[in-house]
């Protein structure tokens, strides 16, 4: 393992009973950098961060994240080790407020910083600030990413598992998300794995990118080098 | 006038346990989807519980508390040995085995403690100053335990960490593991809880209806309907539904239908309910946006 790397993959099968979605990945997030995991649907993306969170599909293989082993382990404990997964489809608590959803985040957490953290995300995203007594099922698609994402900053993570936070919203939202995920990179030093179908916003953001073809990865590179690639000029970015 | 006025004030005296019972019932069923039938058949072994303590010569308030830890404690055993394993089980399993709970309860209780009836103690004496000629004391007494459970309850719910992280659980099971909550462990907690409010309800119950194994069959179906009627995934509901049907049974058995058919008219409540309003009167309806 590569002393830099904060996430690594070693050989990593994962299935839905009988059907096999990923075939010995290989896969590694450099402590503070930006990965992305790109492919069309159904290539795997999702259920790569599901596997590294032991979340609703069968593995083998191995998973290593700062030094440890957790392939195998209870979601809420690899959870507990600073992994933050903004799941698809959000996964905010829709019945609950705003604030509500924010402490829940925070609910592993024993330090007293949890307060200030309050004004960390909120200074990130000041519109969850105004709502934060509203219900989340309130909210717009693009404050609910704002939400999850958040909730998932409040665990302090060390990474950021991110699953196409642009799904489903207006191009404007889309580019002000991906401003605040490069500030929170560029001032915590957080790591991320962000799955994206929009490939030329995630290229924009990623150091790194893997592409993903049914379940294997067939190229992997500088986000520059992958970019300017003819294959997947044509086939993701589309000119 | 006066005697309408005693049968309001004692229904809601009653009210207050099928509140309990209710709660119970709503806090299982909003987690997990299913009506727990054995729900009063818990309490009635934790009333059992808290008589063995008083034979033993415990005080009241002393073996009452002992009591609720029995109760948490056999709620939390109960959902991790038994209804764990049929979790992702079809509903019909479920209610079977819930349904086998209740049988199995029922009959330890009468093995244990033999089918006699038996006469349980009110710890609030029947000349206290807040008798009066519409409330016995203990009608007071148990309305105002049940009050101060409640509210325990809900400020629990709302202003505690876990109880917060108890309702995530019940809400969002996939999104609570992700913020690090053992949603497994949560259950079991809102077992344990259930049983404790039930248990609560069963030593108020039994000053009145005596102690036997089958005290809490008529209860349960009240206190089932009044989950229906507050609508089964509203806490605040059931609790109003309690006292609901606590004042109609006892003023429809006065001057309606009289004593021997009170329990028809929680029958009759169920069904109406599921056939006129079946989200109950107070049944939540969910704003999203999407």
């Amino acid at each position: 393992m590569s002393a830099r790397a904060i996430l690594e993959t070693r050989g990593l099968y994962a299935s839905y009973g009988p059907t096999r979605v990923l075939q010995a990945l290989e896969l590694a997030v450099p402590a503070g950098g930006i990965v992305t995991l790109l492919g069309a649907n159904g290539a795997g993306k999702t259920t790569t961060l599901r596997a590294i969170c032991n979340m609703m599909v069968r593995c083998a293989g191995e998973i290593h994240f700062a030094g440890q082993r957790i392939d195998g382990r209870p979601t809420e404990d690899i959870v507990r080790l600073g992994i933050g997964h903004v799941p698809d489809g959000r996964g905010t608590f829709v019945s609950l407020t705003v604030e509500e959803n924010l402490r829940l985040g925070a609910y592993t957490r024993r330090d007293q910083q949890v307060a200030q953290d309050f004004e960390r995300v909120y200074a990130y995203f000041p519109r969850l600030k105004e709502r934060f007594r509203q219900q989340a099922g309130t909210l717009s698609g693009g404050e609910q990413q704002m939400l999850a994402i958040s909730r998932a900053l409040m665990l302090r993570p060390k990474l950021l598992l991110l699953d196409e936070p642009s799904f489903g919203l207006a191009p404007l939202v889309v580019q002000e998300i991906f401003r605040i995920l490069r500030a929170i990179n560029r001032q915590e030093g957080v790591s991320m794995l962000l799955v994206e179908q929009n490939a030329s916003i995630a290229l924009e953001l990623a150091d790194q990118a893997y592409l993903l073809e049914t379940g294997r990865i067939i190229l992997a590179g500088p986000s520059s080098v992958i970019s300017s690639d003819e294959s997947v000029r044509r086939a993701y970015l589309g000119y | 006038m006066q005697a309408l006025m005693h049968q309001v004030l004692s229904g809601l005296a009653n009210g207050g346990i099928y509140a309990s019972v209710a709660l119970a019932l709503v806090m299982i069923y909003q987690a997990t989807h299913h009506v727990n039938f054995a729900q009063g058949e818990m309490a009635m072994f934790s009333t059992y519980v808290c008589w063995m303590l008083l034979q033993a010569g415990l005080p009241y308030w002393l073996a009452f508390i002992l009591t609720l830890g029995f109760a948490f404690t056999a709620g939390v055993a109960i959902e991790r040995i038994i209804v764990r394993p049929v979790e992702q089980a079809p509903v019909l399993t479920v209610v079977v085995v819930f349904i086998g709970l209740l049988i199995i309860i029922n009959s330890l209780a009468g093995w244990l403690f033999s089918y006699t009836i038996k006469a349980f103690p009110s710890p609030f004496p029947s000349n206290a100053w807040y008798g009066s000629p519409f409330m016995s004391p203990h009608e007071v007494g148990m309305i105002f335990v049940t009050m101060v459970v409640l509210a325990l309850v809900f400020a629990f719910f709302r202003f505690t960490p876990l109880g917060l992280a108890m309702r995530a659980a019940a809400q969002n099971p996939v999104s609570s593991r992700l913020v690090g909550i053992r949603v497994g462990w949560m259950l079991a907690m809102g077992w344990g809880l259930a049983g404790l409010i039930g248990s609560v309800a069963g030593m108020m119950a039994a000053p009145i209806v005596y102690l036997d194994p089958n005290m809490m069959g008529g209860i349960l179906l009240y206190g089932f309907a009044a989950a229906l009627v507050g609508g089964i995934d509203n806490p605040w509901g059931a609790v109003l539904g309690g006292f609901i049907v606590g004042v109609l049974e006892n003023v429809a058995g006065a001057y309606v239908v009289g004593t021997e058919l009170k329990l028809t008219v929680a029958l009759v409540i169920i069904i109406g309910v599921l056939l006129v309003k079946p989200s109950g009167l107070f049944g939540r309806v969910l704003v999203t946006r999407v």
